[in-house]
């Protein structure tokens, strides 16, 4: 029996009840959507998370200080960090030959007004390298000029939000404004940013490090931001960071993050997420295939006299059952062909209603998603074909 | 051509034991015409089976053209029931989604045969029968004597050397009955071995031989000419039950 003629006979017989036929591919269509988009969703989240770091910079590390670790020590001996001073930051940028940009921060929050307008923002005290380590952009003026770290000066750029707040239809640059009691001029406005790992880049005020510290009455910095000259030398500037740090303060009182354990550790889980909605999605394919069944065990008890037939005109045991089978896999691939097309479609609507989330089906799912919907109509009409073969010549040409 | 040496079948039916076939023996030869006919129940349809290697004997027998065909496995049954059995029916088993020429193919789609080949020969067959130009038709846009010669062209569509009838014209009126009977005959006389299970005397009596079956026994054996011995030993049965 040729491959075709299998596939021949299988479209006949699925024709002959069209209602059971379409049902039973809707429930596998239906399985394999599910698995289209909860797996879409989940690989959204993920690009979603990675952009946000990608945004950062991939060659970054963090210096925060403090150690986070539980020490036995006595209350008051030892356990409270050193301060991160812009000393061991300049320490750093001079120190470590791996290191690109170092780029000193501390925050806080501040109020900003001009005229009879007030807002409330984050406050940034930064030096001229975190333009570019952080991948800002400006809009108008300049960003903070290369000033001596220690010195301080009274500028500010502020964020494009803030800006607009501020000076609705006036162009800020040149203008003075008050931060907290401080009297600074506008030197830049950002270009709009959005959220950067928690932070609203777009409601903000950068002033120079120095002068934030002085504002805050801070002995120490917030982070210090590394930025390596190659991702390959990112544990490399880690390792010497610890130990300069070390050495200056006499105990390892810092952590050091790099961006790449945090993007695998978020990657990992949101891989995690998306094997996990792809499971509960195959779990619906699973059910679509005992429909599958059931419908295949109704066709050959309804055809028992056919198969009677087949058999007394000298089809083979494989061949009935290689006709039976064949139906099975055509409700189911015609199933998951549809269902591809549902999901596809369920995927671009998500994505046209939410256009941030980077909705996407990963290569693999949808792979995975039509070959279990093949292999579930062969898997699950093998039963039913199997009763077929085996039915009694005789007995089954008389109908019993 | 046939040889059947003492073929018994027995039935399990609710516990009790039903002696379908007990010690059959009987020669056919090739190129026979030979009619079964018996009460129901006196298993000239399980003999009909075996011939047909549809059923298998529990004791006896039962060589087919040179070969034990109770030795044989399922694959091999069904080869030998593609290539040298062709069935006929009472109730001519017509897969009623395919069209007449479709149902004729069906013999030629196990046996592997080439679509243009099959369609070419299914259509000679048609022919053969009267019935080319029903071809598309399906089998419930035909009368029961065309879905008959439907059956006939697909049961000797890959040229057995052996054909069953089972009660072949026992759903046609006389006319219809006559012309399917006429192309059984046909085919015989072109050396077909026809063996064919009745219980209508006019059908017997055109066989060159026949066998009255009674309790799974031969109890006649006589020329299809002397068909009035035959019925006498039927009626003398239902007399003495």
């Amino acid at each position: 029996m040729r491959p075709l003629d299998v596939l021949g006979f299988a479209t006949r017989a699925l024709r002959g009840h069209r209602l059971r036929t379409a049902l039973s591919l809707l429930g596998v269509a239906i399985g394999v959507a599910a698995v289209i988009t909860l797996t879409a969703l989940g690989e959204g989240a993920r690009r979603y998370v990675l952009s946000q770091f990608a945004s950062v910079g991939t060659n970054m590390v963090v210096v925060l200080p403090g150690k986070t670790e539980t020490t036995g020590a006595m209350p008051g001996i030892g356990g409270v960090p050193n301060d991160l001073t812009l000393d061991d930051a300049l320490a750093v940028a001079r120190g470590v030959r791996e290191v690109d940009k170092v780029a000193p921060m501390v925050i806080g929050t501040e109020t900003v007004a001009y005229g009879e307008k007030r807002r409330q923002v984050a406050l940034a005290g930064a030096t001229h390298e975190m333009l570019e380590v952080r991948r800002l952009g400006i809009a108008h003026g300049r960003f903070l000029p290369p000033l001596a770290w220690d010195r301080g000066a009274p500028i500010a750029v502020l964020g494009s939000k803030l800006a607009q707040e501020l000076f609705p239809a006036s162009d800020p640059i040149g203008k003075v404004v008050r931060v907290g009691d401080w009297r600074m001029r506008v030197i830049g406005v950002l270009e709009p940013f959005g959220q950067q790992l928690g932070l609203d880049m777009d409601d903000i005020v950068f002033v120079p490090v120095a002068t934030a510290m002085k504002m805050l009455n801070r002995p120490g910095l917030f982070r210090l931001l590394i930025q390596a000259k190659s991702h390959a030398d990112l544990s490399r500037v880690k390792q010497a960071v610890v130990r300069l740090i070390a050495e200056r303060h006499g105990e390892e009182d810092v952590t050091v993050i790099t961006q790449d354990a945090v993007i695998s550790a978020f990657n990992s889980i949101l891989d995690a997420l998306t094997m996990a909605l792809a499971g509960i999605a195959a779990v619906s394919l699973a059910v679509a295939g005992v429909g599958i069944m059931n419908v295949m065990l109704v066709s050959v008890s309804e055809r028992t006299r056919e198969i009677g037939l087949l058999k007394a005109l000298g089809a083979g045991r494989h061949q009935i059952l290689a006709a039976f089978v064949a139906e099975a896999v055509l409700i189911s691939s015609a199933g998951g062909l549809l269902g591809l097309a549902l999901g596809f479609a369920a995927v671009a609507l998500l994505v046209t209603i939410y256009p941030a989330l980077p909705a996407a089906p990963p290569p693999w799912a949808v792979a995975a998603a039509f070959t279990l919907s093949v292999v579930v109509g062969a898997v699950f009409g093998v039963l039913p074909a199997r009763r077929a073969t085996r039915l009694d010549p005789v007995a089954a040409l008389a109908g019993r | 051509m046939i040889r059947l040496d003492g073929i018994s079948r027995t039935y399990d039916v609710g516990g009790e034991p039903v002696h379908a076939l007990v010690d059959v023996t009987e020669p056919i030869e090739t190129g026979e015409y030979l009619a079964i006919m018996g009460p129901s129940g006196s298993g000239k349809s399980t003999l009909l089976h075996v011939l047909g290697c549809l059923d298998r004997p529990d004791q006896g027998t039962y060589e087919l053209d040179g070969r034990d065909v109770g030795r044989l496995d399922e694959a091999e049954l069904s080869l030998v029931r593609r290539h040298t059995i062709g069935f006929v029916f009472q109730f001519f088993h017509l897969v009623p989604r395919l069209s007449a020429r479709e149902n004729v193919e069906l013999p030629m789609i196990f046996a592997g045969i080439d679509p243009a080949e099959r369609r070419a020969r299914a259509l000679g067959r048609l022919r053969a029968v009267g019935l080319e130009p029903r071809a598309t038709h399906r089998p419930d846009q035909l009368s029961g004597g065309e879905r008959q010669r439907v059956a006939l062209a697909r049961a000797t569509v890959l040229d057995p050397k052996l054909l069953l009838a089972d009660e072949p014209t026992g759903n046609l009126d006389t006319v219809s009955g006559r012309h399917v009977l006429e192309i059984l005959e046909q085919m015989n006389a072109a050396g077909l071995t026809l063996i064919v299970v009745t219980h209508d005397p006019a059908v017997a009596r055109r066989a060159r031989r026949v066998l009255v079956l009674k309790d799974g026994r031969v109890v006649y054996r006589g020329q299809g000419s002397r068909i009035h011995e035959a019925v006498e030993i039927l009626s003398a049965g239902e007399n003495g039950a």
